[in-house]
């Protein structure tokens, strides 16, 4: 199992070193550092000087790959390639554009995320697995066909439609809940309730009809109709046949997101002022903070290859079918 | 008038044609036509098909533009041409256009939404301010008398329903002649069956969305002749002009950025499929790479990117509207590169199947080219997965855009979408008293775009999915 385990961590470096090419060329080959440093000076009125010491603040003057002027191995090291980029895979992010260290931020932010998402992903599978049960239990019924009627309705809500309006209800209208903001501690649950009920509501629909289908496949199969023929219930077939087998490829498809929980929610926190990760990220977007958003590529690529690994190690703990090769 | 057409009315355009040429091909080939038809049989199908004619014919419209000949001439007495493009939609939607107010004013209101200091001049020659709310600078500004508003709203209601009605019976005739015809019956018993939804095709359906429709429509039609049916925004903006002007956007990004990235999904997908070894590696480590970068960021940080050779090329873009057409089509073409993958697994999945049938053995075996295989032998028995996964990808790029507009990493500012609008409208919701109609009229559209593609999207994939008429699904 470790060896396996280890293996398959292996298989994430060279997709992490793709993905630091990559955007080591999105942010300084495609574009160098003087275009973006024009662009956040201004570009018309802007002097050769200011752009330098810009880009000497920030440690974009030095050669690109290769440092000729340096000695022994600061011919490698002392370039942007191998600060900026190299240094992303000992989580070393540097500074944003405001002088803060990057990696402090993460560390303070990813809790509020935290907090936000988590019960988001838990209670929202709760929720969905709980109507997806009922529609497949009530199978071509009008209650299945309605319920996926209301399904399809509300895939095709925008989810901002869901902030606003149980911001204007909630907060507005019934004057429930604090609009936004956020505080530490238990205090946290105040701030945190309507931005994880609306998280709920705008997956409901997509959610519950996607694991209906799994369901209803799993219901077609034989042994549901052998344990049907040996005469049990049909509430005992759904609980103890359909629901644990229908779990299999619900949890296995869940599992991948749960280390990007991390990075937040980019639009929700930034409504609700919550101070976490995916406020952090839209600020620095609109901010034009090509630094945080590099870092922010960086992590969310880490977290999502680690939640591929949950998913392989997931699929050989749940399905004893599944042998590791 | 001089015709302009920029980048993305040409590549609309283009899709028009491929569309239409794929229609005629199909048309010849029966086994192709087979699962259209069970298409054009789905009742929640069909009628999203008939909400989505109405909003692909106002994109269409708001994507032939001309530049219109202005009043003046030159000094050589040849006409003038407005430097900035209109559109026909425009042209059509002129008095929306083109009657502003100075600020927000409520759906069919006659006086403004906010009160202001007005100076009235009185009998005695003093002028004596007041505090009301102001008559609109259009809105009900034919009435003699504010009383006959309600009246005149009614009026015109009325006048607006009649004309849907004399529309909705051209449409029925023309159903029932059709369902006669091919029922080789008479009109009367096509009526008939019609209304007993007894008829294969679900003409009573899509008589029903279409006279719901209409029965919006025509009122509408008729009130903003007088009034703005939707209200104004901010800077006094006729609120159904945006909305209507935002349909266009919406299906750009919804149908180019699928132009996009068919060719990357198509090509690598079943290259990787049907060659396997270190093509097969190279192109899943190529999409695993791309597909592990969270998608937002990817597309903030190609845009950041693009805003920067934006900003330092301003001689390639010679009017505002033709930058913010250029963003428009770099947004595509962004979220195409960022979302050919998942697409581009299913296709590698299906190649890796199909390579191993007998006729492909035989093709190989018979010293066929790996290209003509590939051309001739797989992509036609793959087409029904792109064709699925693109009206089920094209909900969720509109959905997609007005996120990404709030993020600020999508449209131009200056160009009207549903997410521009919703930016807008948002902080209106915290006025006292609440300005709705911009919001909801975002909502709307956008609800009943999204749902109606969804709806058709779901009659495609149960026509052509196999496994969903074999067995399983249907089954169960």
């Amino acid at each position: 199992m470790i060896a396996y385990i280890v293996r398959r961590a292996l298989y994430a470096v060279p997709i992490l070193i793709g993905v630091n090419l990559l955007t080591f060329w999105l942010f300084f080959v495609v574009n160098t550092p003087d275009d973006m440093a024009r662009l956040q000076l201004g570009v018309r009125r802007v002097t050769a000087e200011a752009v330098e010491k810009w880009k000497a603040e920030r440690g974009y003057d030095k050669p690109k790959y290769y440092n000729g002027g340096a000695q022994g191995l600061g011919r490698v090291t002392d370039t942007i390639f191998f600060e900026k980029s190299v240094r992303l895979f000992a989580f070393d992010f540097g500074n944003a554009d405001d002088g803060r260290s990057i990696r402090h931020e993460i560390l303070t932010r990813m809790w509020p995320s935290l907090a936000l998402q988590l019960p988001v992903f838990i209670v929202g599978l709760a929720v969905n697995i709980t109507f997806a049960l009922l529609m497949a239990f009530f199978r071509a019924t009008y209650l299945d066909f309605w319920g996926v009627v209301l399904c399809v309705a509300m895939m095709s809500i925008s989810g901002l439609f869901y902030i606003i309006g149980g911001q204007y209800l909630f907060s507005k209208v019934w004057n429930l809940i604090p609009i936004s903001g956020y505080a530490g501690g238990w205090d946290a649950a105040k701030f945190v309730i309507l931005p994880v009920a609306v998280g709920v509501v705008s997956g409901i629909g997509s959610g519950s009809r996607w694991y209906r289908t799994i369901f209803l496949e799993e219901m077609g199969k034989d042994y549901v109709r052998t344990a049907r023929a040996k005469g049990l219930a049909e509430t005992a077939v759904m609980f103890e046949h359909v629901l644990k087998n229908g779990m299999i490829p619900i949890l296995t498809g869940a599992v991948v997101v749960i280390p990007t929980l991390f990075m937040g929610a980019l639009i929700a926190e930034s409504f609700f002022g919550i101070p976490g990760l995916g406020s952090y990220t839209i600020d620095a977007i609109q901010a034009q903070d090509f630094s945080v958003v590099r870092s922010m590529v960086f992590l969310g690529s880490v977290l999502y290859i680690f939640g591929l690994l949950l998913t392989d190690i997931s699929y050989t703990l749940v399905d004893p079918r599944v042998r590791l090769e | 008038m001089i015709p302009v057409l920029f980048t993305t009315d040409r590549l609309v355009w283009l899709l028009v044609a491929a569309v239409a040429g794929y229609f005629l091909h199909v048309r010849g080939a029966p086994h192709l036509l087979l699962p259209w038809k069970r298409v054009t049989r789905s009742a929640s199908g069909m009628s999203a098909l008939v909400v989505l004619a109405v909003f692909v014919s106002v994109g269409l419209l708001d994507s032939l533009r001309y530049r219109p000949a202005l009043d003046r001439k030159d000094e050589k007495g040849e006409t003038v041409y407005a430097v900035e493009a209109a559109s026909v939609l425009d042209k059509i939607a002129s008095p929306l256009r083109e009657h502003r107010e100075r600020t927000y004013s409520a759906p069919l209101a006659t006086r403004a939404y906010a009160r202001e200091t007005l100076e009235i001049p009185q009998a005695d020659g003093k002028i004596k301010q007041v505090r009301e709310f102001p008559r609109l600078a259009w809105g009900g500004t034919h009435l003699k008398d504010e009383s006959e508003h309600a009246q005149d709203v009614a009026m015109r209601g009325l006048v607006g329903l009649a004309l849907a009605l004399i529309v909705w019976c051209g449409l029925a005739f023309a159903a029932v002649s059709r369902c006669a015809y091919v029922r080789k019956a008479g009109r009367r018993e096509a009526w008939l069956a019609i209304w007993r939804a007894e008829t294969a095709a679900p003409w009573w359906s899509m008589l029903l969305t279409a006279g719901t429709l209409l029965a919006l429509i025509g009122p509408a039609l008729v009130l903003c002749t007088g009034y703005h049916v939707l209200g104004t925004d901010k800077v006094g903006q006729d609120v159904l002009y945006l909305a209507l002007k935002s349909i266009r956007t919406g299906l750009v990004i919804g149908t180019v950025t699928t132009l996009v990235l068919l060719p990357f999904a198509v090509t690598l997908g079943i290259m990787a499929g049907y060659f396997r070894g270190w093509i097969d590696d190279l192109i899943q480590y190529l999409y695993t790479t791309i597909n592990s970068i969270p998608g937002v960021l990817l597309i903030a940080a190609a845009v950041l990117l693009m805003q920067v050779y934006v900003d330092q090329h301003p001689e390639l873009f010679p009017t505002s509207a033709q930058r913010a057409d250029l963003r428009l089509l770099f947004l595509c073409i962004i979220l195409g590169l960022t979302s050919w993958t998942g697409l581009a697994r299913l296709l590698r999945g299906e190649a890796l199947k199909l390579r191993e049938l007998e006729y492909i053995q035989a093709a190989q075996a018979f010293g066929v080219r790996d290209a003509r295989i590939i051309g001739r032998h797989i992509l036609p028995n793959v087409m029904h997965i792109v064709l699925i996964s693109l009206v089920m990808d094209f909900s969720g790029l509109v959905l997609a855009e007005a996120v990404l507009s709030y993020v600020g990493v999508g449209v131009d500012p200056s160009m009207i979408s549903f997410g521009t609008m919703i930016n807008a409208a948002r902080l209106e919701m915290s006025r006292e008293p609440v300005v709705w109609w911009a919001l909801a009229a975002a909502f709307v559209f956008m609800f009943v775009l999204v749902l109606a593609a969804n709806l058709f999207a779901d009659a495609v994939r149960d026509a052509f999915d196999p496994r969903v008429r074999v067995g399983g699904l249907a089954r169960a």
